[in-house]
């Protein structure tokens, strides 16, 4: 076939895009992926019981607030690897930056505790199961996203399955922090960190095998 | 190139809204710009030119749904472009390691080639091979220039199954020109 004949096949009868349906297809598997990492948390973790009297601490919401800014970060890398010709931008500086103000955190909540405590400000009671928990309850988050980036067209794929697994694994986290009772800085600087790369690593191993166009 | 870029950006923006002959001109434009992006870049493969030229074009057609009309379209055709013709190096070198350097610049619209020759597989076959909810919604559509309601009447499918049918159809042709080696 001549290319000036598979320009007029491409051409002819071509149907408008409509950019509001992808957009809706998108929000509707997210909303999915964390319908399931709700399910997973509340139904087989169970919610944490002291739930109620845990939002009265300040370090709950700086809790939250870690998880959610590197969610947000997160989702704008998949957003921007998502289409060709889109430059990262802010996204890693971002990241940095939210992780490096908690480490300065857990550097200065450390150094002002007294011996005895450090050991446990850093493993607290749970750091053996926290990753995995975390990338567990991104699992559905995980899925939904790597179906979202099939159906866009990126680029750099080892980079974009990374950002895949970082958004659900922070996102991920988010969820996971209704079950879990840890609040100290040190643990949030690494074990959760550590639950959000496990994803990210099988991302970025994914990536280039699952999302070929 | 700054006015190349308007004009082909306003081209494909009216596209996307279903202006079939806004389209036309703007992939037969596009065309002669792939063919000497990658002309450059394929030097050493040049039978390969123009097989790769209808493989970036239908990968432009299927994913034009992910061109930002905010985005340089530049960025966005090149982008496409280098992703393409490094999986074709990638496949070819295999067999062998001769190919030109990739360059970052920005030049996609700095040259044109308007010599067209075929493609060395048929796209035609291809086509054939398609399963009949496939291939029929593209013949009666894309290649007789039948209206969707037309070709739901002729196949007994429905609009949507029509228009699904298209769009899956064709994404299988761009995979069937990758796995020919």
């Amino acid at each position: 076939m001549k290319t000036e004949d598979l320009v007029s096949v491409l051409a002819t009868g071509v149907e408008a895009i409509d950019p509001k349906r992808t957009a809706r297809r998108h929000l509707l598997a997210i909303t999915g992926g964390l319908l399931g990492a709700l399910g997973l948390t509340g139904g087989i973790l169970r919610l944490n019981p002291m739930l109620s009297y845990l939002v009265v601490e300040p370090m709950f919401w700086i809790r939250e607030t870690y998880c959610a800014a590197l969610a947000l970060l997160g989702f704008a890398a998949v957003t921007r690897l998502a289409r060709p010709g889109i430059r990262l931008g802010f996204v890693p500086v971002g990241v940095v930056t939210v992780v490096m103000v908690m480490w300065i955190f857990a550097a200065t909540v450390l150094l002002r505790a007294p011996a005895q405590n450090r050991s446990h400000l850093f493993f607290g009671a749970t750091a053996a199961v926290c990753p995995f928990l975390i990338a567990l309850v991104g699992v559905p988050l995980f899925i939904a996203i790597l179906w979202v980036l099939r159906g866009l067209a990126p680029t750099r794929l080892r980079l974009a399955g990374a950002a895949a697994g970082f958004a659900a694994g922070s996102l991920g986290a988010l969820v996971y922090s209704l079950h879990c009772p840890e609040l100290a800085a040190p643990f949030l600087g690494t074990w959760y960190l550590l639950g959000m790369l496990i994803p990210t690593s099988l991302g970025a191993w994914l990536g280039p095998r699952l999302m070929r166009w | 190139m700054q006015l190349k870029e308007e004009r082909l950006r306003s081209l494909l923006t009216r596209g996307l809204v279903g202006d079939a002959s806004a389209y036309h001109i703007f992939l037969s434009e596009l065309t002669a710009h792939l063919r000497s992006f990658v002309r450059r870049r394929l030097s050493r493969l040049p039978e390969e030119v123009e097989d790769l030229v209808q493989e970036l074009l239908l990968a432009i057609h299927n994913q034009r749904h992910t061109y930002d009309p905010a985005q340089p379209l530049t960025a966005w055709v090149q982008a496409i472009a280098r992703y393409k013709l490094i999986d074709l190096l990638r496949r070819r070198s295999r067999t062998n390691g001769l190919h030109d350097p990739l360059d970052d610049d920005y030049d996609l619209l700095a040259a044109a080639d308007g010599d067209a020759a075929e493609a060395r597989y048929d796209l035609a076959k291809l086509l054939q091979q398609l399963p009949d909810r496939q291939r029929l919604p593209i013949l009666y559509v894309k290649i007789e220039g039948g209206s969707v309601a037309d070709a739901a009447k002729r196949t007994g499918m429905s609009e949507s199954a029509v228009k699904v049918g298209i769009h899956r159809g064709l994404k299988a042709l761009a995979e069937g020109i990758r796995s020919i080696e």
